[in-house]
């Protein structure tokens, strides 16, 4: 709040701030966007004949729809383990004394503090053919023969979740902290179980979070090239793969944009599904 | 009307809360309270107050001892089961429900249909004077509103006790005194037994039928309000109900209704046995509130030179300084035309009455 009386409009002082950013962000990110999709317009790879070829080439291709199907598969996969995995944890957080909340945000925040490429190799040690979960599993007498861990979808969704889960689990505790514990006793005192209280009054007010931490983590999923790549291997293919073989490896920079431009329309559409979802559950307050 | 079921009686039987520092919460609690009673908890911040309602409501398990409602034992049951209502001190309406949602959330949870639970909830809107707000969110509500849409969203599940935690605190006064009288009248209603948590003494003399004094987690005085401001039975209970001042002395002599103390202010007074029996010879503390002194002409009572006078609207405070050099407040009617005292006016002070007196044994 200003002291003066006649304090000028609070929108005014902000936009010459933020120039500098602009700038940067219209040299680097919106003209190469505009560029990207320029060259996506364009029937051959040296970019001189105008058409939408390239968008119906991938829009008429089984494989490439399959690439696009099974990356926003594999985003959902492991947003749902993230959410169920992460709001125990951060329902746990807002339980607990101040001493075991420090070592929760510790071990939340943990996955941060390394590389990408340093945790995605650990999982690779985990779930090896020769990896910690086969090694002891069969020296358990549990089984005979590895299982396949590594390259295969699952492999990817558990290194995935593992990667993103603070993307979840810090919007979510910010949610629930924001709940009033008292609701939580007035429900109960209303003759109302754990479960009723839960799904009535917890999760409705947690929303809010949901939503952020969902929308935070199916973008980072479907985008995490080095994990998605190391821990699927050759067999899986997702887009950024898809997209970085079609410029890299083969020159088809036409084809690579237009790839690019359909997957950012797919992540605009789930993630606007979200934040619509969001809008809808503002109306409940959020306190 | 379906609430006037009569009030259940509620038993704190020797309850006992330590922390799990080990430290005491409250000790040895006895209340007995008569179905239908409203009941005040009264006590200072940090005195236990909280603490016992959380226990009677279920929230806490207490370390020893027994809460009874009615002819039940109900230390096994969760909160949920207990059918205790409580009106919490921010209210905790649920923000995403409307107020008929809010009303009905405890009949929702009995598993009652939804015309019913409707019906039920306008019902209850229209007892605490809401009718036309059961659509609304309560944060469109102002804070009186927003207490009545939880009075009813407690009155809906039929408690057979109803708690209220400090539920006038966050009111303007003004508002205060409206609430006041609602819950009087919602009391005279439903009849239901009621017990409110509160620090202020005006709230629990002027609402309650008995006040339980609180003070460091002990029971200090149960009793009715009269009881706890014209006899109370401890130091704290004269002190912290009521203003008052205390003047140390030695017993001269005592007996079971009297006793003959020598003040240390230079004067000889009766005053009542208040905390026990009093022993020749011992040191006590004589608390007299300041409307219980009077200025006397003659040479009884004790000698002081005036301070102060506060003329505040119906009294006028003075404020006098002893032979001993301690200060002692007089609060003197204003009828007609008061005496104005000069600073500095030596006077004599005595005790209007010696059931006015109070002498306690002096602690250390």
């Amino acid at each position: 709040m200003g002291t003066a009386p006649a304090s000028r409009d609070v929108t005014s002082y902000g936009m010459g701030l933020a120039a500098p950013l602009a700038l940067f962000f219209l040299f680097f990110f919106v003209a190469p966007l505009l560029q990207l999709l320029w060259l996506s317009l364009h029937n051959d790879t040296a970019a001189l004949h105008w058409g939408l070829g390239q968008y119906l080439h991938f829009l008429t291709d089984p494989f490439s729809l399959s690439v696009l199907g099974s990356t926003l598969l594999l985003g959902a996969e492991v947003t749902a383990v993230c959410l169920v995995l992460g709001f125990p944890i951060a329902w746990l957080y807002q339980r607990v004394g101040p001493r075991l909340q420090t070592i929760i945000i510790l071990i939340v925040l943990l996955p941060l503090l390394t590389s990408v490429v340093v945790r995605t190799f650990a999982w690779i040690v985990i779930l090896g053919r020769q990896g910690i979960i086969n090694a002891t599993l069969q020296s358990l007498g549990i089984i005979d023969t590895p299982l396949k861990l590594l390259y295969t979808q699952f492999g990817v969704v558990i290194a995935l979740a593992q990667v993103q889960m603070p993307l979840m689990t810090l919007p979510l505790i910010t949610a629930l902290g924001r709940i009033d514990p008292n609701l939580d006793d007035a429900s109960c005192s209303l003759g109302a179980g754990s479960w009723r209280t839960f799904v009535r009054i917890v999760l409705p007010l947690s929303l809010p979070g949901v939503i952020a931490g969902c929308t935070l983590t199916y973008a980072a999923a479907i985008t995490a090239f080095i994990t998605q790549s190391l821990i699927g291997g050759g067999q899986m293919l997702f887009m950024p793969m898809y997209l970085y073989q079609q410029a890299s490896t083969l020159q088809n920079w036409p084809f690579a944009s237009a790839i690019s431009i359909i997957f950012l329309l797919a992540v605009l559409v789930v993630v606007s599904v979200f934040t619509t979802l969001g809008r809808l559950s503002r109306g409940y307050g959020g306190a | 009307m379906a609430e006037a079921q009569g009030g259940r009686s509620l038993v704190v039987d020797a309850v006992t809360h330590r922390y799990p520092s080990g430290a005491l919460a409250v000790e040895n609690i006895n209340l007995d309270v008569k179905g239908g009673e409203i009941i005040a908890l009264l006590g200072p911040s940090g005195c236990g107050k909280t603490t016992l309602l959380r226990i009677i409501a279920g929230f806490i398990a207490q370390s020893q001892g027994r809460i009874i409602i009615g002819d039940d034992i109900v230390d096994a049951l969760p909160p949920n089961r207990r059918a205790v209502g409580i009106v919490f001190q921010n209210y905790a309406l649920f923000p995403h429900l409307s107020i008929s949602e809010n009303v009905g959330y405890g009949l929702a949870a009995r598993g009652i249909d939804k015309a019913t639970r409707q019906r039920e909830a306008q019902r209850l809107l229209e007892l605490v004077q809401l009718p036309a707000m059961a659509e609304r969110l309560p944060r469109q509500l102002s804070g009186g509103q927003q207490q009545r849409v939880a009075l009813a969203r407690a009155l809906a599940i039929k408690p057979s006790i109803l708690l209220l935690d400090e539920p006038f605190a966050a009111l303007d006064k003004n508002l205060r005194l409206d609430m006041q009288i609602e819950i009087k009248r919602l009391h005279r209603v439903s009849g239901i037994t009621t017990l409110i948590v509160t620090h202020d003494q005006e709230e629990a003399l002027s609402m309650a039928d008995r006040v339980a004094v609180l003070g460091h987690g002990k029971l200090e005085q149960f009793g009715t309000p009269s009881d706890v401001y014209d006899r109370p039975q401890t130091l704290f209970v004269n002190t912290f109900v009521g203003s008052s001042n205390r003047m140390p002395g030695v017993v001269i002599s005592a007996d079971r209704t009297a006793a003959k103390v020598r003040l240390d202010a230079g004067a000889e007074i009766i005053a009542r046995p208040a905390g026990g029996v009093l022993t020749e010879g011992g040191r006590v503390t004589v608390c007299i509130r300041p409307e219980h002194l009077q200025f006397v002409a003659d040479e009884t009572g004790f000698a002081g030179v005036v301070g102060m006078s506060l003329p505040l609207g119906a009294t006028v405070v003075h404020e006098v300084t002893t032979a001993d050099g301690s200060g002692v407040k007089v609060s003197q009617a204003r009828i007609g035309e008061t005496r104005a005292l000069e600073s500095g006016a030596a006077v004599r002070l005595a005790p209007l009455a010696p059931s006015l007196a109070n002498a306690f044994p002096a602690t250390l």
